[in-house]
């Protein structure tokens, strides 16, 4: 017994002298040993195999190749075009009106076409995927192929629930709570530079353990666009990774609500090191108060980058939707950067709907791993003549185009939201116009 | 493989629904992704709030009157069946099936007839054009503009348009083009 015992506590000891060694320090330090490469080197192969196994056997079944690909194909003439087509068998009438009953075809076929495929509301549902990657979440129609692949599938499962998210979890947690002793340490020593590289240095290394505790692969593109102090750093929304994601490369001042619980404490700490900007529930109401702090923050050269997400919401990494104006109106220096996930290897869309945050990171850390590219954009400024709209679209494009997601006029608040009466209105007084052309006010009878 | 609704619609009924409506197998199971997408309450079944979801619908001047198309009369809620049967008469017909029961005009013309009498009456076309145009157009005008396209389309002066004097007018229409819905695959 006591041999048993002592078996145990050596056993223990090992593992995390392992995990320390392996992934802690190498993390904290920056380098890397080459263990998550091979990884992911092998994970790459067997999804491959996985995929031609599957396609062999499903030969009969149309391939999914097309799932990026549209149901129908749209018209997307405009009402004009569309309206003058329908209305070309007939003469325009003298006097009272162009209107004729083939008017409503325009409109119909519009309806029936944004019922079967629209561009909104697949932004707020995980992306599908062309071929299955070995996750029961991803696949709900598991049919029987062969041995092995069952028995890859089964493995995968043993790995990632018993060896993967236990490890995941400790580092997590080692990461978290080293974030807030060594944040509050370091809020302890007066204002100086030493400070401010210390603090630093806390925080990427804290950020550091929790991507290894997801096993993020991230690659960055084009660092010598790194965002600087004094500006904004502006990023598309998938979840809130990518906070983690953003923040392994670079120190950023964030934005937000305070919290209470754990969170709450999180900020708490993070904030004695170095100046973020939190605010009280009530005072995020209050737009000229927000600005004018975001505005003093950004003034002040020593103070890190802000980082901000203009959708205001979590989307699905396929798309960028809607920037909000606010940050934009600043009139800082903008520094655009685009997150793209691989799907491959987890899917990293946070629904909140779906999902509450703790069973989000469970699933999480039960994928096979999170692989992601990030580019720095090149610096932007508002241009003479362009206002904080039109600045923000152009920003938007421009995250879209590096990050290959389809640039959406729509608001991410559509997720919750009702769309805005506003919109319906625009097509009303369109149409009208087609009807008794533009004074629409006279009575031409 | 990858599409979660496929286990749940059996291959009996993805046949009974290619032969009602002339969809082609791979279209069926990606319109029942698309149902079971838009049924946020998992029932089964879509009701008028599902549809009002989508934005792009939201927008359109005769959103509502297109959802009322997808449910039979004094129903509120629609099941699969009913969904494709609709979306079946967007379907373009090829030569071979020229299927009176699916056409284009017919939905039109219940785009108009809201009471289902088969007939459009001067009331049902003002409230068809108001939701058109919104606020932008007098009563005055629109009531002549009604009268005026109710004249022309009347033959049997019982001052209401029917389904036969609908076809007539839209005779010189390509319907099968303007209202088709171009489905890939």
């Amino acid at each position: 017994v006591c041999g048993a015992d002592r078996a145990c506590a050596l056993c223990q000891c090992v593992w995390l002298y392992l995990i320390i060694s392996l992934i802690m320090i190498p993390a904290m330090f920056g380098f890397s040993l080459g263990i998550s490469e091979t990884y992911m080197t092998i994970l790459m192969k067997i999804l491959e195999w996985a995929t031609v196994k599957i396609q062999k056997a499903n030969l009969d079944v149309e391939l999914k190749a097309s799932a990026s690909n549209g149901l129908i194909q749209r018209e997307d003439g405009s009402m004009e075009k569309e309206l003058g087509e329908l209305r070309r068998s007939r003469p325009k009438p003298p006097v009272g009106g162009d209107f004729t009953l083939s008017d409503c075809f325009y409109f119909s076929r519009k309806g029936i076409e944004s019922i079967v495929e629209d561009e909104v509301t697949q932004r707020f549902t995980s992306e599908e995927l062309v071929s299955w990657n070995l996750l029961t979440r991803t696949n709900n129609d598991f049919q029987y192929i062969s041995v092995k692949l069952t028995l890859v599938y089964g493995l995968g499962i043993f790995v990632r629930y018993c060896i993967l998210a236990p490890l995941r979890l400790t580092l997590a947690l080692i990461g978290l709570s080293w974030l807030v002793i060594g944040t509050s340490t370091v809020g302890l020593l007066p204002n100086s530079r030493i400070k401010s590289w210390l603090s630093e240095w806390v925080h990427v290394m804290c950020y550091r353990i929790c991507a290894r505790g997801l096993s993020a692969a991230i690659c960055y593109h084009n660092r010598e666009n790194k965002p600087k102090k004094g500006g904004i750093c502006v990023a598309n929304h998938t979840s809130p990774i990518d906070i983690v994601i953003l923040c392994n490369d670079s120190c950023y001042a964030m934005v937000g609500q305070i919290h209470g619980g754990l969170m709450g404490i999180l900020q708490r700490a993070m904030v004695r090191s170095c100046p973020h900007v939190w605010f009280e529930r009530a005072e995020m109401k209050d737009r000229h108060l927000v600005t004018k702090r975001l505005k003093d923050h950004v003034n002040d050269k020593t103070k890190l980058p802000i980082l901000i997400f203009p959708e205001g919401t979590c989307v699905n990494n396929t798309s960028v939707m809607m920037f909000k104006k606010g940050s934009f109106e600043i009139g800082a220096t903008i520094y655009p950067v685009a997150i793209k996930y691989d799907p491959k290897f987890g899917d990293a869309f946070w629904n909140s709907s779906k999902y509450s945050m703790v069973s989000y990171l469970l699933r999480m850390m039960t994928s096979w791993a999170l692989v992601c590219n990030v580019w720095y954009l090149p610096a932007m400024h508002q241009q003479e003549g362009e206002d904080a709209v039109q600045f923000a679209n152009r920003v938007k494009s421009v995250i879209a185009h590096q990050g290959g997601l389809i640039d959406l006029q729509w608001d991410g608040g559509l997720k919750r939201a009702k769309v805005k009466e506003t919109f319906k209105e625009q097509q009303q007084k369109k149409y009208s116009s087609m009807v008794v052309g533009d004074d629409s006010s006279s009575n031409s009878d | 493989m990858g599409s979660r609704a496929s286990t749940l619609l059996r291959e009996e009924e993805i046949e009974e629904i290619k032969k009602e409506t002339g969809f082609s197998h791979s279209q069926i199971t990606r319109l029942y992704s698309r149902f079971t997408s838009l049924d946020k309450g998992e029932n089964g079944t879509l009701s008028r709030e599902d549809f009002q979801r989508i934005p792009e619908l939201a927008i359109n001047p005769l959103g509502d009157r297109i959802i009322n198309a997808f449910f039979p009369e004094g129903e509120d809620q629609v099941n699969f069946r009913g969904f494709m049967r609709t979306l079946a008469h967007f379907r373009p017909i090829e030569d071979n099936e020229k299927n009176k029961n699916y056409s284009g005009d017919f939905i039109a013309f219940r785009l108009y007839d809201l009471d289902r009498d088969d007939k459009i009456s001067r009331d049902e076309l003002l409230q068809v054009l108001r939701m058109m145009v919104g606020v932008n157009i007098s009563d005055e005008q629109l009531g002549s503009i009604a009268d005026r396209t109710i004249q022309e389309a009347d033959t049997n002066g019982d001052n209401s348009i029917s389904f036969n004097e609908f076809i007539k007018v839209l005779e010189k229409v390509d319907v099968e083009q303007k209202m088709s819905i171009r489905f890939l695959h």
